[in-house]
């Protein structure tokens, strides 16, 4: 006859080092296996949405910043696409072009953070200053055109609120062609690295029934194998104009949908949004990016849903308008929220160091799961 | 022999037992501590592409200072829930494991603490004081985090000591001597006697012995990184997962004794690898004092070995923290189970057949 032991109760976070943020896991314990996750989330809610009904149209971008802060500019093209939707407002190539470049370099911005903080969860601490040392190159270049380096405010409603700096393409190019290399040498020092694979190869499992209905988008999705990429399959923007591809996860190191898979879909990424970023490099046109800015933003009475591809999956904006300048209600579907969702089913009967490593995987961002 | 010079100078046992057992911590582990932690920290800043410490000194090389000094004055938390006389104590016994290692390990030919004929294995019986230390202290902090930190440290230190005895026996057979003093005797001369390369003999069995011995190294320099938790099996220390180990609630003075017990260990099983394998404080090419006639030299020069083989090790051992990830709780009992132990066994069994032969 087994014995019954007690379960261990182990409340992880909201200060631990590897919840990424604020969020607190409460797992069931039997010895160090995991019996069951409950996620307390609300440590970080900040009261955007009902915030923003008090705001006029334009005055909601600096909160769209503070969701996902680390991919400010996504959030802020979103809500500019849905707004512009809404209002309809057409912008100039120019500005569209713009978008797609900072876009595609906060996308690469943070894959790198998801990457080095997903090593460090790991134990490689070296890949994770890698990563961020490639970061800062970006935010330079950020810094450059909108003076700011994390919470931009740069993509306005109709436009963008500077022209690129000059030697800003110039600067991107470099970019580039330093930042191909470093790839491969990420590759080499984690990507491959044998302990690597071994701690998430097989671990986490995410079978695609599951993630659909989970709602799981974004990385998550593709690793587990589904080619779905709303700049392909729902084109927005200047995105249907470039070639490129969408990676999914192939079960190289172990099963499709793997902690592996979830890790690579992220690296192959970020090559691909190179190669978005020079394609619109090559053919940006020249143009005035502040003639479509409205001096007031007033859309007629209706609703909108306008949803974008951010780096972690798809970011919804939900718009109802009354006619007046301020919105009557605003709806995120934040991708954080809706993937986080799935850690219980991924980490049952895995150890406590899983939790871990499947956490890393998702690379939630606290700010956008609470908003 | 310091125990001796000092008995007689002041004709008193415990005054010579109290000189000779504090001069290794004053004059060599203290400034090998503080010298330990700047170079870790150099070391993995300049792996990343940083600086590190720049501000203390020139480039920062009295950082390690300010950080005893601030240590010294932190508050000394004990919360209510610890078990006071068990949490007070642990550290004191983890630090005592790992400086008595230093009581047998032939610093130069002229000083060794305790000239013991069972040296290594007195050596592996002591650090086997720090996994009771370290359970003390993981029970004691009343902690889920600290125990379970605990819990694995112990596991582990204790499933890769067998790997370590195995090799180590192994090499008996070769030398037939347990007193380390002894075997970095054997080993003086050129590097080629040393037994890595197969010992000081000259025979065909000294070249059957050099691939043996090779694997033989390999294993127990895995096996010590496991022992005083080191990347890739920090497991005990999982920054991510059990936020600092068994001393996550340890501060101010009992946490700084944590952390000089872990740098004294480093060096301990570095200095044990390159007794064992690599001539201890052996030179590898002659010594300039036995060429100048100036034989007060030699010690001083081996010291010079002792330390430079020493730093080293512990230099591979951070070089490999800064490169690899970590393993998980099981998978680093397979290595030890699965491969480390097979390997080491087969490998003292075919090294006892020709040592027979």
């Amino acid at each position: 006859m087994a014995l019954k032991t007690e379960e261990m109760i182990l409340n992880m976070g909201p200060q631990h080092p590897s919840t990424h943020g604020v969020l607190r896991l409460e797992l069931q314990l039997e010895g160090e296996l995991i019996v069951n996750i409950i996620p307390h989330i609300g440590y970080l809610h900040r009261c955007f949405e009902k915030h923003a009904e008090a705001m006029t149209y334009p005055q909601v971008i600096p909160y769209t910043d503070r969701m996902d802060y680390l991919a400010s500019m996504y959030n802020e093209f979103g809500y500019a696409l849905a707004v512009e939707k809404l209002a309809g407002i057409e912008v100039p190539e120019r500005v569209e072009y713009i978008r797609v470049i900072m876009g595609e370099l906060q996308r690469i911005a943070s894959h790198l953070v998801a990457i080095g903080t997903y090593g460090a969860d790991i134990g490689a601490f070296t890949p994770f200053l890698f990563c961020f040392r490639d970061r800062e190159k970006i935010l330079s270049l950020f810094e450059m055109t909108c003076g700011a380096r994390l919470l931009y405010n740069y993509i306005w409603i109709g436009g963008v609120s500077h022209d690129l700096h000059p030697d800003f393409l110039r600067l991107t190019k470099e970019f580039i062609d330093y930042f191909r290399p470093k790839i491969k040498e990420l590759n080499d020092l984690l990507s491959y690295n044998k302990i690597f694979i071994e701690r998430t190869a097989n671990v986490g499992i995410l079978p695609l029934d599951v993630a659909i209905n989970y709602g799981i988008t974004g990385p998550m999705l593709r690793a587990s194998g589904m080619k779905w990429d709303l700049r392909k399959d729902d084109p927005y923007s200047v995105y249907d104009k470039f070639d490129y591809d969408i990676p999914v996860g192939d079960g190289r190191m172990g099963t499709v949908g793997d902690s592996w898979d979830r890790y690579f879909v992220r690296v192959l990424e970020m090559e691909e949004s190179l190669k978005i970023i020079e394609q619109a490099i090559a053919n940006i046109p020249e143009g005035d990016v502040t003639s479509a800015i409205p001096k007031r933003v007033k859309p007629p009475v209706g609703q909108v849903y306008s949803r974008v591809e951010n780096p972690r999956g798809e970011l919804g904006y939900f718009i109802m308008s009354n006619g007046t300048p301020n919105p009557l209600r605003i709806k995120v579907r934040g991708p954080s929220f809706v993937n986080l969702a799935v850690i219980n089913e991924l980490c049952k009967n895995l150890l406590v160091a899983d939790v871990i490593t499947i956490l890393g995987s998702i690379d939630i961002v606290l700010g956008e799961v609470d908003r | 022999m310091i125990y001796d010079f000092f008995t007689n100078l002041f004709n008193n046992q415990i005054i010579g037992i109290i000189i000779s057992a504090a001069l290794p911590l004053l004059l060599f582990i203290l400034p090998f501590v503080l010298v330990a932690v700047l170079m870790e920290r150099k070391v993995s800043a300049h792996m990343q592409d940083r600086l590190g410490p720049m501000r203390v000194g020139y480039h920062g090389i009295l950082q390690t200072v300010a950080d005893l000094l601030k240590l010294l004055q932190k508050e000394d938390i004990v919360a209510d829930v610890n078990d006071k006389p068990l949490f007070n104590l642990a550290p004191v016994i983890v630090f005592a494991g790992s400086y008595a290692a230093f009581a047998a390990i032939p610093f130069t030919g002229a000083y060794i603490g305790s000239n013991v004929d069972l040296g290594i294995i007195y050596i592996i019986a002591a650090t086997g004081l720090v996994v009771a230390g370290i359970l003390m202290s993981g029970w004691a902090s009343n902690n889920k985090y600290t125990l379970l930190g605990a819990m694995r440290s112990a596991a582990q230190i204790i499933s890769y000591e067998i790997p370590t005895i195995l090799v180590v026996l192994s090499l008996i057979m070769i030398t037939g001597t347990m007193n380390l003093e002894t075997l970095s005797q054997m080993q003086t001369g050129y590097f080629w006697n040393w037994m890595i390369l197969g010992g000081p003999g000259t025979g065909l069995d000294k070249f059957l012995f050099i691939p043996f011995t090779v694997i033989g190294f390999l294993v127990i320099y895995i096996s010590t990184l496991a022992e005083v938790n080191r990347t890739p099996f920090d497991i005990p220390e999982a920054e991510s997962e059990l936020v600092s180990g068994y001393h996550t609630e340890y501060s101010g003075m009992k946490f700084s004794i944590f952390f000089l017990a872990e740098y004294a260990n480093m060096f301990a099983v570095s200095a044990i690898v390159a007794t064992l394998f690599f001539g201890g404080y052996q030179s590898p090419f002659g010594y300039l004092g036995n060429t100048l006639g100036a034989h007060w030299l030699i010690p001083i020069e081996q010291f010079f070995w002792f330390t430079v083989k020493g730093v080293f090790f512990v230099f591979v051992q951070m070089w490999l923290r800064w490169t690899l990830p970590r393993l998980r709780v099981d998978q680093l009992m397979a290595v030890c189970w699965k491969y480390l132990i097979p390997i080491a066994f087969v490998n003292l069994i075919i090294i006892g057949l020709i040592t027979v032969l």
